[in-house]
């Protein structure tokens, strides 16, 4: 295999055909609908179909386009008109009625609706973009900037971004020197570790192909955190762009053909990914001679089952081999012993998405984003008590503080900060204190969360740190392949102890082997699971031990969380005789009228549901959650 | 769980016309369970057996591979498939809150199927709209937002059937069967 000239041309003509379809598209209105996931669940096939009816029937020239997810998720549905002589505006929270109202009253009679309309994309004189917002200085986007504004399910979008013009820089180089762009680039793999991904390629490559064994590359897109979505989102937004990776990592490695390892509970992705490929097969970008160069790849969607451990890469091989998804001892590593025994290169699918844009812009842009030893930027799912929910990106070493607070918006509701849970089931509870440290692979690290695959959830005063430990330990205990006995066992006990902490049945004879469990279980595991299963425990422990024993010594949950330790009771200093809201939601009916027209709750028969706390309006505030439950007693001796 | 009468039958031309497609290579045996469940919705002993034969394997390996990977389920669905998302963000929120709501009305646990098969319970992971938490997804639609209320009101909405059709049914575009099958042959 050698370089090829002539694929930049090849290449350079695909996009000019791309790039006049795009023109074209631009001349008129174009409508664009986020349909990922999360914005169908808003209801954007609602809108998309009001919009084009009303399009339709009033005879507008506009198109309406399906993008992916812009990485705002709170105003979904969302949209975006870019109308030619104004700014490219867009507008959330939309309906049917604000759908077609936009057709009338903007894409008709020119008044662009500035009362809903959310920010421009391009700063412009008539109203805010992006940048003029704190989460617009704080971003740099690369792998994202795509997403959201281009169709995931049209090639020519792609191409017309600048699309795999990394693919064709590279086939005009030898392997060897993509190796060395990407090995100087410093790129850390996503998925969680870390490790250099210009290593694991040339790993990989050297192994003597002598008896022409087949090599493989495998994008990893398992994404087992339950806490996050940027996998996912990437690949609903911007396939290509991970394929395009994919292409590179495997002319680089030496392998000819690829895996696109996607869960099946993620039907979308799925088959947006399989459409991308067909695209990108008709285009010749995929299959015999790529670009008229002699490398030959393709790609196959392998659906993986739904098991934590498979996103480990051994027991990923293992289940793509028909096996149990357990993970194997390494080494070997799968860069030289892995699918079919073969060498085989595995990457995250945000790993490989920054390879095109390596490949485009060279080293040392990448160099010049994020810090000395973790260049680039990160992704997270910012999700929880946090304004501004969705898939941010920002560059390496920016300060948890600027990441919640600027980019992120801060906590609604004026309630108190309490923790911020970075890296999922293998990842810690980082408390307020810690709120300067850089976001990148070691400092996560060094305060005992990992920088993972990107799941980020902001805690607030009602979230309890016991349950959130135990909630990601049973998750983990689930998953737990059974394969080593610390992770099975051990995880299996630390368990029970956080389920009787939990149900004020804890004592601190049981806290001091909770400590210690989580240690051995650390140190005695075979795979990254068992080994970092224990950190939202350690986390916990070390940041907010008080919490633990208030639940051991007091029987007391300082959240009001847990539900053992709560009970629901109404004031009747502020309930109201004229007032029966809280009544009707109660699904076991165990509210009552007492008789001087008050309501209370009848504590047998409370399921703890939060229905009543819910329904209580406003302007009474009657019903409270307390804790230890037997306050109850008291409160009601006191206004008896 | 019995099969009912016709169900047998069933069950072997499924499997048969799926195995079809594929050598006897283990590794074809995770996309063939894919899509033994999608053509049935669950995977029978019966047709795991068959399975097993088809790959030459012993059919205690395909039952392994059943039995430990999430996406397999060992008993049929219901016709409604009711998901409660317990991703970080829903749990945090109150996701078991829902979870025990529809485990009330439905009397039936977590993982579940309705004696008269009509509903099923299980709990997914994040279904990534952890904006609008809590999170639950009937027949593949998500809704978001969904306090202990609003289960009376979907239950009430699946019992009654079809008037609200469009919104509880699932997405016609994401559901149609030819989208399925053909997300199901294409290798
Ligand atoms: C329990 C466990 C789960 C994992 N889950 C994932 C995952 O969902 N996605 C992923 O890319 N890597 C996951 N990994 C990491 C992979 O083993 C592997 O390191 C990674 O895919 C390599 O790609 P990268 O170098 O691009 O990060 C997981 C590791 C462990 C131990
Ligand atoms: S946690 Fe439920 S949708 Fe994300």
């Amino acid at each position: 295999m050698g370089f090829s000239p002539g694929s930049i041309e090849k290449l350079e003509e695909m996009k000019n055909k791309a790039l006049e379809k795009i023109n074209s598209l631009q001349e008129k209105t174009v409508v664009m609908v986020g349909t990922a996931t999360c914005g169908k669940a808003a209801g954007a096939i609602e809108v998309r179909e009001a919009l084009k009816e009303e399009i339709e029937s009033k005879g507008v020239d506009a198109q309406v386009i399906e993008v992916g997810c812009m990485g705002h998720c709170y105003p979904e549905p969302l949209i975006v008109i870019s109308k030619p002589g104004f700014p490219a505006l867009c507008y959330g929270d939309l309906d049917e009625g604000l759908a077609k109202r936009l057709v009338n009253d903007f894409l008709i009679e020119d008044d662009p609706c500035f009362d809903y309309a959310l920010v421009a994309l391009e700063p412009n004189e008539y109203f805010p973009a992006f940048t003029d917002f704190p989460r617009g200085v704080y971003e740099k986007k690369i792998i994202l900037e795509n997403c959201g504004f281009i169709d995931p399910e049209d090639i020519d979008h792609y191409l017309a971004k600048d699309g795999y013009e990394g693919l064709s820089k590279s086939l005009e180089m030898n392997p060897e020197e993509v190796i060395a762009i990407i090995k100087d680039s410093k790129l850390r793999g996503r998925g969680g570790a870390g490790f250099p991904a210009g290593t694991k390629w040339e790993i990989c490559r050297s192994i003597s192909n002598g008896n022409n064994t087949e090599k493989y590359v495998i994008c990893n897109a398992d994404e087992g955190d339950p806490g996050a979505f940027m996998d996912r989102s990437i690949l609903e937004s911007n396939p290509h762009q991970v394929i395009e990776g994919l292409i590179i990592a495997g002319y680089a490695g030496g392998a000819s053909r690829g895996y696109m390892y996607v869960r099946s509970e993620y039907p979308q992705a799925v088959r947006r990914v399989r459409t991308a490929i067909e695209q990108a097969r008709e285009k010749k970008l995929l299959g015999d001679n790529i670009l008229g160069s002699n490398f030959s790849f393709d790609i196959e969607v392998f659906e993986g089952s739904g098991a934590f451990v498979c996103g480990e890469e051994t027991a990923l091989i293992n289940s793509m081999e028909g096996k149990m998804g357990v993970p194997k001892h390494r080494p070997p590593f799968p860069a030289s012993q892995g699918f079919r025994l073969n060498p085989t290169i595995i990457n995250n699918v945000k790993t490989l998405s920054y390879v095109p844009y390596i490949i485009r812009k060279g080293a040392d842009w990448f160099k010049g984003i994020g810090t000395e030893e973790s260049p680039g930027t990160a992704v997270f799912a910012l999700v929880g008590k946090i304004d501004f929910t969705g898939l941010v990106e920002v560059p390496m070493g920016t300060s948890l503080q600027n990441l919640i607070y600027d980019v992120g918006g801060g906590v609604p509701q004026e309630k108190n900060f309490k923790a911020v849970q970075i890296g999922g089931p293998s990842g810690g509870c980082l408390p307020e204190d810690l709120m300067d440290s850089p976001i990148d692979f070691d400092s996560l690290q060094k305060a005992g969360a990992i920088m993972g695959s990107g799941g980020l959830v902001v805690l607030n005063e009602d979230d309890c740190m016991v349950e959130i430990a135990r909630y990601f330990l049973d998750f983990t205990q689930k998953e737990s392949c059974g394969l080593c006995t610390f992770c099975r066992l051990g995880t299996k006990h630390m368990l029970d102890i956080l389920e009787k902490i939990t149900r004020g049945k804890g004592d601190f004879d049981s806290l001091k082997i909770l400590q210690e469990l989580a240690e051995d279980v650390k140190k005695g595991s075979l795979c990254g699971l068992g080994k970092t299963a224990p950190n939202p425990v350690l986390t916990t422990l070390r940041y907010f031990e008080e919490e633990y024993k208030a639940h051991i010594e007091e029987g007391r949950c300082p959240a009001l969380m847990c539900i053992d330790l709560i009970a629901f009771y109404i004031l009747p200093e502020k309930c109201s005789k004229l007032c029966s809201a809280c009544m009707g939601p109660c699904p076991t009916d165990a509210i009552y009228t007492r008789d001087d027209g008050l309501k209370a709750v009848d504590q047998e028969k409370c399921v703890k549901c939060n229905s009543c706390l819910v329904a209580c309006p406003p302007e009474y505030n009657a019903v409270i959650k307390l804790s230890p439950p037997e306050l109850v007693k008291e409160k009601e001796r006191e206004n008896s | 769980m019995e099969l009912l009468e016709g169900e047998r039958e069933e069950i072997l031309n499924k499997v048969n016309e799926i195995v079809k497609g594929y050598d006897d290579n283990r590794e074809n045996l995770i996309p063939i369970l894919q899509k033994v469940q999608m053509g049935i919705g669950y995977l029978p002993l019966l047709a795991q057996e068959k399975i097993a034969e088809a790959l030459n394997i012993p059919p205690v390996d395909v039952y392994g591979l059943a039995t430990f990977y999430n996406q397999f389920r060992l008993n049929p669905p219901g016709k409604h498939q009711v998901q409660v998302c317990m991703g970080t963000a829903c749990h945090m929120i109150g996701g078991q809150i829902i979870m025990d709501s529809f485990e009330r009305r439905l009397e039936i646990e977590e993982g579940e199927t309705t004696s008269d098969r009509e509903f099923s319970l299980e709990r997914v992971a994040c279904v990534g709209c952890c904006a609008i938490a809590p999170v639950v997804v009937i027949n593949d639609f998500v809704e978001g937002k969904v306090s202990p209320l609003r289960v009376d009101g979907i239950m009430l909405q699946l019992q009654e059937g079809k008037e609200d059709s469009n919104s509880l049914e699932g997405e016609a575009e994401d559901k149609s069967p030819e989208e399925k099958n053909e997300r199901g042959n294409q290798e």
